[in-house]
């Protein structure tokens, strides 16, 4: 399979503590309507995202991780409170913030080449702009050889790759990922992973990932929001002081693994 | 590559032969004695058949009448089905679209759905007239649901995310038919297709028995009345033909147009 390719890695700058918070969630509750009763999804979220942060929502399922996400993402309309993208309200989804799903949610009848174009063709980016933008993106993650290819012609780690790449290549400042690897198996998966911080540490983008997996949480995140369910919210706001690449089976890792899943333990 | 596949197939197209085959030696086996009985023999047909294409010369009424008859059923087969797709598939994409239209229209399609075409057939001869125009109509009828339904399923059955992805991509509301609706339902659109064109060969042949001098079914009517059995059965084997042929073509078609789909390509 191909590596991922990114042409010059320069050193993130940190964001200052003064910056204001790219994303920010405030007292958002969220309910829904079902047959069965009304279901409170969220109680009371409160959240600040710095401007290029990686930051993973982890909890057990039905804890409202994925809902909030799909808030940010605009998808959905919190019952109360709002959300703050660069101080202004999300109404609606846009291409600020990009969607990174399980599924992936590519076009199957588009090519690779097209489903990364997409997002500046539909924006109205010109043709010639718009092919030099899926060039590049094509060959960021290494699929020259499948860029005309179907996306069932893919295997799910290259479907995702595309996935991340339609979003990057429409210029997201965020992206937000519902357990985006989940569905991949393990190598794959580590292998995402580590193109995933290449990536992040490359461009100064803010990730929002949602993952149940706590190694993966810890692996990736600058910080991992505990949350739990019945009503969801969050518990605890865990930061990971760790220089990366992390090394999985060090004694501080292994230590924060250890503390991330107390909280989620302790928060049935 | 190629004798690999040769080989592949070489089971099962002898599989699709054998028992036919058989069926066709036990048709010959009951009528071979009585080439004068009500059921003609196999080998008689396939005289009869080069007969009506002309390649023998019986000089009987139906001796090199056969490609006539063909063109005029093709041509009112083609005819009718292309104009019920020009009905059927932008209502289909209005109704699967819009609610309203869906509300408007849907209860009355229910109740005219059940009526077969050869209920509307007395209609249709009033309306049209007897002759051609009533048979061409009769096929655009028959057309018509399998299309509409086929397309109106394709449009309601775009996957949800697909919408989302769209959206967070920043795709304008206007642009969301033609960039996801339309690729999205393009697979059941073309299932109503083929069914209503594999429709269209049953119709016609209703269509063409009255009214009409020229055409399969007419051709095949005529041959009844006069009790030439072996020209009937070359009539149907020719209809079966020709359907077949539509069949492949549309979905060679198909093949190309969804080669994106798993399913098609």
């Amino acid at each position: 399979m191909a590596e991922l390719v990114v042409e010059r890695p320069i050193a993130r700058p940190r964001p200052a503590r003064s910056d204001p918070p790219i994303l920010r969630i405030a007292g958002v509750n969220k309910r829904f309507v079902t047959a069965g009763g009304e279901i409170e999804a969220l109680r009371a979220v409160n959240l600040e995202i710095g401007r290029g942060e990686f930051v993973c929502l982890i909890g057990p399922s039905g804890c409202g991780k994925s809902t909030l996400l799909r808030m940010i993402a605009g998808f959905e309309t919190p019952s109360e409170g709002e959300v703050l993208m660069n101080g202004a309200r999300v109404t609606g989804p846009g291409p600020d913030r990009g969607m990174v799903f399980q599924d992936y949610g590519l076009f199957p009848w588009l090519t690779v080449r097209r489903n990364i174009g997409f997002g500046p063709a539909a924006r109205g980016i010109p043709k010639t702009q718009v092919a030099e933008i899926v060039a590049r993106f094509v060959a960021m993650i290494g699929l020259d050889r499948f860029a005309d290819a179907y996306p069932h012609q893919l295997s799910g780690g290259m479907k995702q790759r595309v996935a991340i790449a339609r979003v990057l290549a429409n210029d997201a400042a965020v992206i937000l990922m519902d357990e985006p690897f989940g569905a991949l198996d393990a190598m794959t998966r580590e292998r995402l992973q580590s193109e995933l911080l290449t990536l992040w540490e490359a461009t100064g983008l803010t990730v929002l990932f949602v993952t149940h997996a706590i190694e993966e949480a810890i692996i990736l995140a600058d910080r991992v929001i505990v949350m739990s369910p019945g009503p969801g919210r969050i518990t605890e706001d865990v930061r990971i002081d760790l220089t990366r690449p992390r090394d999985v089976v060090s004694a501080e890792f292994n230590e924060m693994r250890a503390h991330v899943s107390a909280l989620l333990q302790g928060s049935h | 590559m190629a004798a690999l596949t040769l080989r592949r197939m070489a089971p099962s197209s002898g599989l699709a032969v054998v028992f036919p085959a058989a069926l066709l030696f036990l048709w010959w086996l009951a009528t071979h004695n009585h080439p004068d009985g009500l059921i003609p023999p196999p080998d008689l047909i396939v005289r009869e058949l080069a007969d009506t294409a002309g390649f023998i010369g019986n000089n009987d009424e139906f001796s090199g009448s056969l490609w006539n008859n063909l063109l005029a059923s093709a041509s009112r087969v083609y005819g009718g089905f292309l104009l019920s797709a020009a009905l059927a598939l932008p209502l289909g994409l209005l109704i699967g679209q819009l609610q309203i239209v869906r509300r408007m229209l849907d209860a009355m399609l229910q109740v005219l759905r059940p009526i077969p075409v050869t209920a509307w057939q007395p209609l249709f001869l009033i309306l049209f007239g007897l002759g051609s125009r009533s048979a061409t109509m009769l096929v655009a009828l028959g057309c018509f649901y399998p299309i509409l339904l086929n397309t109106i399923f394709g449009v309601r059955s775009v996957e949800p995310r697909l919408f989302e992805a769209a959206a967070m991509l920043g795709i304008s509301r206007a642009s969301l038919f033609p960039k996801v609706v339309l690729p999205s339902a393009s697979p059941g659109i073309f299932t109503g297709l083929r069914l209503g064109l594999g429709f269209a060969w049953v119709v016609i042949v209703v269509g063409e028995i009255s009214g009409v001098r020229v055409g399969l079914g007419a051709m095949i009517e005529n041959a009844r009345e006069v009790s030439r059995t072996d020209v009937v059965i070359a009539g149907m084997i020719v209809i079966g033909l020709a359907g077949y042929l539509s069949d492949q073509a549309i979905r060679a078609l198909s093949r190309r147009v969804l080669r994106w789909s798993p399913q098609h390509g």
